[in-house]
């Protein structure tokens, strides 16, 4: 049976242990409410001042309800300005008062699962492929920003593997080779011209950043100057690092299926044909030495 | 203290933490610096830069690892995934000793990503001792608990939280970062004397020390590691190093980071104080020579009784 709250407020057994820090989390994660206050209810619809001086002491300066407030606070704050930091091109695509309700709205369906930060914007994409209302009416922009957001935290730190050297490849027919691409590469369809976006949306921040505290100011939802929202333009691109540094390669539509193809774990032979029949051998030669220069290609793993 | 069981038997002096914008001064310049702390967590990635900058660091400096999400405190087991990306991280840098802080954060998988005080009870200490052993258990290297600042207490406390640090710490047979900073932060936040809580932890299994600044409001203070030290936090930092010996002390800073230099510089104050434990030291032996009796200071407390059921 289920600790009661006075039972959990004892934290004196594992069993009233776990239920005090079950609570206490509940409580910690609940959004502010307007003015970035604790609320005032508690899930039960109890006072929250009661609820809190269940398990928090007063003194003579904070009560039990302000205590537990520092601890709300810092919580969201501590999110939000990581998901700030993840994403300031969508927040540029959403204006800061509509990304801060899109930054709660995530956050509150997909709190923290993992030990690192790095992760908190994993599962961004879905999020607004199933809630598209807090991107209406440009949740096409949103989401090709989003994913190419990520794409770069990939990049930045997912682990490179050993090269496969023109040799190993040249070993094994084309019919039956099957290549992996490296694990920091990600392959975008997107709608919109969103790499130079971003980077201009970086460059007004960092400029910004240097003539005064602005980045602060923009949280707070004050008004930060316009870059211009990309007009729409299929563009095919992969993001991936060399040397330790990001970078994004525009691609030709034919390169980028057979990309596509070879990390589905199609063989080489095949993936080719992806291309359609209007690539030429020199093309194909030109592509391929590219990304064997890049390091791209690594043993194929399902 | 210098060298322990709780800090691999090392002698490290005075440290800074190793952060973002001090990479390229660092890699470049390549300054004189005793260690470097590292946050585990940062370098705990399958690649990239983050793995570069921290070899390129391993080839000139000594470092130590320093956790913030291994929540010991947590009722849950610890998770298996990140016990082995630490593992791995132990075995590139060869930390001499591991530390991480005497909190809970997680539950049933969710982080808050905060430090969150201890019910000070007995059932959280064994539970939080087990968990230490655990973990030490799995990656073979000693492990110091820190103590964290906070804005809350709880009813359900049965002890004070140097009790409580003392009876974890015993339990687990571990040892301590002594956050001489935080212990300041929370004594103003729950009106108890510092001097108490530093007089009355075990002393001898002190394996490092933390100093840092923080940011004093209306109603509290906050642990933000945004400033210099402080001067009462400097004093206790003195008090603490004449019970506990010349220890390996990191002055942490993290955000409005000011330039290498500065916060070297504001790190190498510790010098001072060490200087004088040393010298303290150096008395106290020469009176056992000559037949004296070693007293106790007057704020030596309980630290040689720590909390038993």
């Amino acid at each position: 049976m289920k600790p009661s709250i006075a039972e959990a407020a004892r934290a004196d057994t594992p069993r009233n242990l776990l239920a005090f820090q079950r609570t206490l989390k509940d409580a910690l994660i609940r959004p502010l409410a307007p003015g970035s206050r604790i609320q005032a209810k508690w899930i039960n619809g109890q006072p929250m001042a009661k609820f809190a001086a269940t398990f928090i002491k007063s003194n003579e300066r904070l009560t039990a309800l302000e205590r537990l407030q520092i601890y709300n606070r810092m919580y969201w704050f501590r999110l939000i300005d990581c998901f700030h930091d993840d994403n300031p091109g969508l927040r540029a695509v959403l204006g800061v008062r509509r990304f801060n309700r899109l930054a709660e709205a995530y956050l509150t369906k997909y709190p923290s699962s993992s030990f690192t930060l790095r992760n908190l914007c994993a599962r961004l994409e879905g999020f607004l492929r199933a809630e598209p209302r807090w991107t209406t009416p440009d949740t096409r922009l949103a989401l090709d920003v989003a994913r190419f957001e990520w794409a770069q935290t990939v990049a930045f730190d997912e682990p490179g593997r050993a090269v496969l050297t023109p040799a190993e490849i040249g070993a094994v027919a084309p019919s039956r080779l099957r290549v992996g691409l490296q694990p920091y590469i990600t392959l975008l369809k997107l709608d919109h011209p969103v790499d130079e976006y971003v980077i201009a949306v970086k460059t007004r921040d960092a400029l910004r950043n240097q003539a005064s505290n602005a980045t602060t100011a923009a949280r707070r939802g004050e008004r930060e100057s316009k870059v211009p929202r990309p007009a729409r333009e299929r563009i095919y691109l992969a993001v991936h690092r060399l040397d330790q540094r990001l970078y994004y390669k525009r691609m030709d539509v034919r390169a980028f299926k057979i990309l596509v193809a070879l990390k589905d774990g199609h063989p080489l032979a095949r993936a080719v044909t992806a291309a359609g029949r209007a690539v030429q051998p020199d093309e194909l030669r030109e592509w391929f030495a590219t990304w064997m220069h890049l390091g791209w290609f690594c043993r194929f793993e399902k | 203290m210098p060298a322990n069981a709780f800090n691999g038997q090392t002698d490290y002096g005075i440290g800074i933490g190793l952060r973002v914008p001090h990479y390229r001064h660092i890699l470049e310049k390549k300054p004189v610096v005793d260690w470097f702390e590292i946050i585990s967590e940062n370098f705990m990635v399958g690649g990239g830069r983050p793995l570069e900058v921290l070899d390129q660091i391993l080839e000139q400096y000594r470092v130590v690892q320093h956790g913030v999400s291994m929540y010991f405190g947590s009722a849950d087991k610890p998770d298996r995934v990140h016990l082995k990306k630490l593992k791995a991280l132990v075995k590139r840098t060869n930390t001499p000793w591991l530390s991480d802080h005497l909190c809970w954060g997680s539950v049933d998988g969710t982080y808050t990503h905060d430090l969150l005080p201890m019910p000070y009870t007995f059932a959280a200490a064994k539970r939080t001792a087990a968990k230490i052993k655990m973990v030490r258990d799995y990656l073979e290297v000693p492990i110091c608990v820190e103590n964290v600042s906070s804005y809350a207490e709880f009813h359900a406390s049965e002890m004070t939280e140097w009790e409580f640090l003392s009876e974890v710490v015993e339990l687990a047979d571990c040892g301590i970062l002594l956050d001489v900073n935080n212990i300041y932060v929370s004594s103003k936040n729950h009106a108890f004397d510092p001097y108490d809580y530093v007089n009355g932890v075990p002393h001898h299994r002190v394996g490092q020390m933390h100093i840092a600044g923080h940011t004093k409001f209306e109603k509290y203070i906050l642990d933000t590691h945004d400033h210099p030290v402080l001067d009462p936090v400097w004093k206790l930092y003195d008090h603490a190093t004449k019970l506990c010996g010349v220890t390996a002390t990191l002055l942490e800073w993290d955000d409005r980071i000011p330039s290498f230099n500065e916060v070297h510089d504001e790190a190498l104050k510790a010098n001072e104080f060490i200087d004088g434990a040393k010298a303290a030291k150096t008395a106290s032996a020469a009176t056992r020579g000559r037949g004296g009796e070693l007293r106790p200071s007057s704020h030596s407390g309980n630290a040689a009784n720590p909390v038993v059921k």
